[in-house]
């Protein structure tokens, strides 16, 4: 069956984080798991096309998956560890050759925090950052190391000895596969939201391929954030990140257009916007905000918040947006921030006043990579009908995205730039 | 699994002895963690410390610790621990914690 391939590749992307943690938790170990997953997948590509696509083929994965961590312990259960292990995953799979009848039951069985668990364990603290984000993306984001590389702006080979130590350092000094004890919870949460955000971020931009958005990420990133409310309530971060999320993702619809184009917000149908989503992503900004102690997300939040309530777009409240801009960059300081005040500058007080603040930030290079820099320029430059340099600023933008919606885009603003 | 907490603090603090009130935080330490603890000692201070290496078979001696550093090894712990977090609870409840910092290092097992 022509399919099977196609089916495991979707599998993969919208159901391995869930798959690979219940093998984390049985088999104590990532690379086992890994394995585990990597052999079932393998299995599926043999099987399917001869007997048939399973009904749903996630779990179908996932038990074959826990068979060959099973038979994988057994070859090697001669050290005791390994035998508790068997034991356990015995309990909870029972023994079958690998790939035979596999039942409703033994598919349906699900883990609903391993997730959970995979996520705090990948955001330890005695796991640097950069190691903490890249581990949470590969297992619990199903993400290859090159995408991952492309988001953090490194060499692959460098990410994936990132991943090797990172997973030697978890067996080795034993890093628990938990939750956190309560009264722990609340400074772990910082990097778990960090990485959830990402995790968000790379739904919403898919790094390579056509499709602009990948819905399950941002949908699995919703997810563990509103999870995350529920473990921790009452923390304004945990509710500003969720609110941010729904609003961004409720502008999901309008940001293609049916050829599958990107569509800038200020263009965007805004009866396609998820105003059920909007109306509830502003409440939980307001509920944050209450609690009055102001962080990165409930800004962000808020300033998604103000285009969200913008019925054209001619209504968006552009001064409201850069003074928020203006205290997240107090808060947090960094290009990317001082890149969007510059465009909402641009917007409320003149497109060069915007341009001049874009291109002091361009002097110190450091945005030199970033292709929204190059983006932003341009759109500047055109709005003001520098042609020549918009074109020079699209082109550059051109070479540093992958995605090939970004791309398109670009090119069609480079096309309305030649024409008559 | 077990692990050595190693203790790093400004010497000026253990060079000489510690205060009787800091002396009592250990005593209460060993005795909150007797059952994790498998061994441990504190260190004289390091102006009494040799280093030694051996190069192209010749040994070579000289007068004080392998680096000088502000913060120097000033005892340590070898624990018994369920997981990392564990030891980094036990860690924490070092009193040494709060003026210097403990190196939490799992122990090597050649099987």
């Amino acid at each position: 069956m022509r399919d099977a391939k196609t089916i495991a590749d979707r599998v993969f992307r919208e159901e391995s984080g869930r798959i690979i943690a219940s093998l984390i938790r049985l088999s104590g170990s990532f690379d086992l798991a890994e394995e585990a997953m990597q052999d079932a997948f393998a299995s599926a590509l043999v099987h399917w096309p001869a007997r048939g696509i399973p009904e749903k083929p996630g779990a179908w994965i996932t038990a074959v998956a826990h068979r060959k961590l099973i038979d994988h312990v057994r070859r090697q259960s001669t050290r005791t560890q390994q035998q508790d292990t068997l034991e356990h995953a015995s309990r909870t799979t029972t023994y079958h050759e690998p790939e035979d009848d596999i039942s409703t039951e033994e598919m349906s069985s699900t883990y609903p925090d391993d997730r959970l668990r995979l996520i705090f364990t990948c955001c330890h603290p005695a796991i640097n950052q950069e190691a903490q984000v890249a581990l949470t993306l590969r297992t619990l984001g199903g993400l290859s190391t090159a995408e991952i590389a492309r988001a953090f702006l490194v060499a692959e080979a460098t990410l994936a000895q990132r991943l090797v130590r990172v997973k030697q350092k978890i067996r080795d000094a034993n890093i628990p596969y938990a939750v956190p004890a309560r009264e722990e919870l609340r400074e772990r949460l910082e990097s778990v939201q960090a990485v959830i955000y990402l995790i968000f971020n790379e739904g919403y931009t898919a790094t390579t391929g056509s499709l602009l958005v990948r819905g399950d990420l941002c949908a699995e990133a919703i997810r563990l954030g509103r999870i995350l409310c529920e473990l921790v309530p009452k923390e304004p971060e945990n509710l500003g990140l969720l609110a941010l999320m729904l609003l961004h993702d409720s502008r999901r619809a309008a940001r293609t257009n049916s050829e599958g184009d990107m569509v800038p917000l200020e263009e965007q149908d805004r009866s396609l916007w998820n105003w059920e989503q909007i109306h509830e992503g502003a409440q939980i900004v307001k509920q944050a905000l209450r609690i009055r102690s102001v962080g990165p997300y409930q800004l962000q939040a808020a300033v998604a918040a103000v285009h969200g309530e913008a019925k054209t777009p001619d209504d968006t409240d552009w001064r409201e947006i850069a003074a928020l801009y203006g205290v997240l960059e107090r808060l947090s300081p960094g290009p990317v921030i001082a890149l969007n005040r510059a465009v909402a500058v641009a917007m409320s007080e003149g497109f060069s006043k915007g341009l001049s603040i874009i291109d002091e930030l361009g002097s110190s290079k450091q945005l030199d990579g970033y292709y929204l820099f190059h983006a932003a320029r341009a759109d500047l430059l055109r709005r003001l009908n520098r042609s020549q340099e918009a074109t020079e600023a699209y082109r550059r933008a051109l070479e540093l995205t992958t995605n090939k919606v970004e791309q398109d885009y670009l090119r069609t603003r480079l096309g309305q730039l030649h024409a008559p | 699994m077990e692990y050595l907490l190693l203790i790093y603090e400004d010497e000026k603090r253990f060079s000489k002895s510690y205060p009787e009130a800091e002396m009592g935080e250990y005593r209460a330490f060993g005795k909150e963690f007797a059952g994790a603890i498998k061994g441990g000692h504190a260190l004289q201070p390091t102006r009494t410390a040799t280093t030694v290496r051996v190069r192209e078979g010749k040994r070579l001696t000289t007068d004080g610790p392998f680096a000088e550093t502000k913060e120097q090894l000033g005892g340590f712990y070898l624990v018994e621990a369920r997981d990392l977090d564990e030891a980094i609870a036990i860690a924490a409840k070092i009193p040494g914690a709060r003026f210097g910092s403990i190196e939490v290092r799992p122990i090597m097992k050649f099987s």
